[in-house]
C-alpha cells in the first residue's frame, strides 16, 4: 500500500513538494515510485537552472519506462540530491525522505494550485 | 479490442501487469522485470506466449514453398530441425522474422510474430499460386509455454514429465500426451528468446493451461512477463520485429546475414539481399554504450560528437546482467564501426557514447 504524508503538497502528475520558507524540496509520491516499479536512473537539472511550474525538470527511468517529472512550482534550482546518482534506489526504499531537487520559490502563490494530502489521496483512487 | 491468451485468467489471478502488445493483452510483469530477468538469467522462468501465431505447412510443393519464401535454406534438413530466419519484400525490407520447423517430408511449422500474424498470414496466400500446397492457419489452436534458465530441462522433465533432454538446440520433436478422455500430439523444442538454454512446448489450450498450473505449483519456476522477455532478448542481441527489423530495415542492415542464403537458388528478395551485401548498406544496426547511466529508449536520436544526426536509437535499457547503459541503433554506415565515438540524445541533454558489438550479454546456450 503506498503511503501518503500530511504537510506536504502533491500534483496531479505525483510530485510533492516540502515547503520550508523561500525553499521547496521536490520529489515523487510514494505512490509515483509504487507505480514506477524498479527505478533506475533519476535524470535531474544542475544548481542554478531555472524550472517552471507545469514544465519538465527531469525524469525518473523503471527498467522499462522514463517518466517525465513535472514541476509543481517556480524557481532556481539551489541543490540537487547527488545521492540519487549512485543509488536512485532510495526512491523506492523512501520516496517521501529522498526529495530530487530543493528549489528556490520564485512564486509562492503557486502553492495554492496544489493539492493537500486529502485531495491527493482522493485523486490517486 | 485485444485478444485473449488461454492463459489470461491465471495471469490476472497472479496479479500480473497487464498491457496490450501485439494485438493481445499480455502481462508485462508479475512482480518486478528485474527479479523475473534474474530467475532466467539464474534458475528458471515461464512465459506465456500464446499470442505467436503458428503456419503449418503441408503438401507435394511444401519445400519448395518454403524455400520461396523464407531467407534460411531448409532443402533436404533432418526431421525435427529448426530454422530461423526472415519473409522479406523483393525489394530486400522484412516481412517477419519467424522459426521455421521441419515436422516431415514436405511438412513444415512456422511460428511468428503476434503483431504480424494478419499481415504475414496474407502475405504468405498471396505467395501460393503455383504450389500445390495445404496451409493451415492455427494460432487460433496452439498455445505456447517458453521455458527457460539453466534450470529449464530439469523442470521440464520433472514437473512437466516430458522427455527433452536428448533434444539439440534448435532441434524439435512430437510427443503425444494424455489430455483427458483423448490423447493430443504437442511440440516441443530446444529453443527461446533469452539467451539462456530453454524450450519451447506448443500444445491445445487445454494443454497449456494444465501444463502452466504444474509449473507454477511446484516453484520450481517463476512466471515471468514480456518486461523481462524484452530486456533478455536485447541483451544478447536478439531483434525484435519492429526495433531492429521492419519493412524499411532488411536482414543485412541489421546484421543478420548469416540467416539469409544468398547461394540458395530462388527465394523472395534474393536480388535485392544479394546487391545490399555486394555493395553495402546506407544504414546498419549497431550497438551503442554510453558513458553515463542515462537510459536510450526507442526513437531517441543517435548523434556525431559534432551534434549531427546520423541515426536513431531501436531499443535501450541499462543493462540488468552487466550493468551498463547500452542500446542497439540504426545509424548511417560510415559511423558503424567499433569504436566510433556517437553520442545520444535523451531528452534535452546529449550523452557520449561509443560504438561496441551488438551483444551485450553472452548467450549460455546448450548445444
Amino acid at each position: 500500500m503506498a503511503q501518503f504524508i500530511e504537510g506536504l503538497l502533491y500534483s496531479e502528475s505525483h510530485e510533492y513538494i516540502r515547503v520550508e520558507g523561500e525553499f521547496g524540496y521536490i520529489g515523487i509520491s510514494d505512490y509515483a515510485q509504487h507505480a514506477l516499479g524498479n527505478v533506475v536512473y533519476v535524470d535531474m537539472p544542475e544548481v542554478d537552472d531555472e524550472v517552471t511550474a507545469g514544465e519538465e525538470f527531469g525524469a525518473v527511468e523503471s527498467v522499462k519506462a522514463a517518466s517525465d517529472l513535472i514541476s509543481p512550482v517556480s524557481g532556481t534550482v539551489v541543490e540537487i540530491n547527488e545521492a540519487l546518482e549512485d543509488e536512485p534506489e532510495l526512491l523506492n526504499k523512501d520516496a517521501f525522505a529522498n526529495w530530487i531537487i530543493k528549489v528556490q520559490l520564485s512564486d509562492p502563490s503557486e502553492l495554492d494550485n496544489l493539492m493537500d494530502v486529502e485531495a491527493y489521496k482522493k485523486h490517486c483512487e | 479490442m485485444e485478444k485473449k491468451t488461454c492463459l489470461y485468467d491465471r495471469h490476472v489471478a497472479l496479479g500480473a501487469l497487464m498491457s496490450p502488445f501485439g494485438g493481445f493483452i499480455m502481462p508485462i510483469q508479475y512482480t518486478n522485470i528485474t527479479d523475473e530477468h534474474n530467475a532466467v538469467r539464474q534458475h528458471c522462468g515461464v512465459f506465456d506466449v500464446s499470442h505467436m501465431g503458428e503456419v503449418r505447412i503441408t503438401g507435394p510443393d511444401a519445400e519448395r514453398y518454403v524455400q520461396h519464401i523464407f531467407t534460411n535454406d531448409v532443402k533436404d534438413a533432418p526431421q525435427g530441425q529448426i530454422y530461423y530466419g526472415m519473409m522479406c519484400y523483393p525489394n530486400g525490407g522484412t516481412v517477419d522474422d519467424l522459426l521455421v520447423y521441419k515436422m516431415g517430408e514436405n511438412d513444415f511449422f512456422l511460428v511468428i510474430n503476434a503483431a504480424n500474424i494478419d499481415k504475414d498470414v496474407a502475405w504468405m496466400q498471396e505467395q501460393m499460386p503455383g504450389f500445390d500446397i495445404n496451409f493451415e492457419h492455427q494460432s487460433d489452436y496452439y498455445g505456447e509455454l517458453a521455458i527457460q534458465g539453466p534450470e529449464a530441462e530439469a523442470v521440464v522433465e520433472e514437473v512437466l514429465g516430458l522427455p527433452c533432454k536428448e533434444l539439440k538446440f534448435y532441434t524439435s520433436k512430437t510427443l503425444d500426451v494424455a489430455d483427458g478422455d483423448e490423447g493430443e500430439t504437442i511440440i516441443i523444442s530446444r529453443t527461446g528468446y533469452t539467451g539462456e538454454d530453454g524450450f519451447e512446448v506448443y500444445g491445445s489450450h487445454e494443454f497449456t493451461q494444465q501444463a502452466w498450473d504444474k509449473l507454477i505449483e511446484s516453484g520450481r519456476c517463476k512466471p515471468c512477463g514480456l518486461g523481462c522477455r524484452d530486456t533478455l532478448r536485447f541483451e544478447v542481441g536478439l531483434p525484435l520485429y519492429g526495433d531492429e527489423l521492419s519493412a524499411d530495415i532488411s536482414p543485412i542492415m541489421a546484421g543478420l546475414g548469416i540467416f539469409v542464403k544468398l547461394d540458395k537458388e530462388e527465394f523472395i528478395g534474393k536480388d535485392a539481399l544479394a546487391e545490399q551485401k555486394a555493395n553495402g548498406v546506407a544504414q546498419k544496426l549497431v550497438g551503442i554504450e554510453l558513458t553515463d547511466k542515462a537510459i536510450p529508449r526507442h526513437g531517441y536520436p543517435v548523434l556525431t560528437p559534432e551534434g549531427e544526426t546520423i541515426g536513431e536509437v531501436t531499443t535501450g535499457y541499462h543493462c540488468l546482467s552487466v550493468d551498463k547503459s547500452v542500446c542497439m541503433a540504426l545509424v548511417k554506415t560510415e559511423y558503424a564501426k567499433l569504436g566510433t565515438p556517437l553520442a545520444i540524445q535523451i531528452r534535452k541533454k546529449v550523452f557520449p557514447g561509443v560504438v561496441v558489438k551488438k551483444k551485450f550479454y553472452d548467450k549460455h546456450y546448450k548445444k
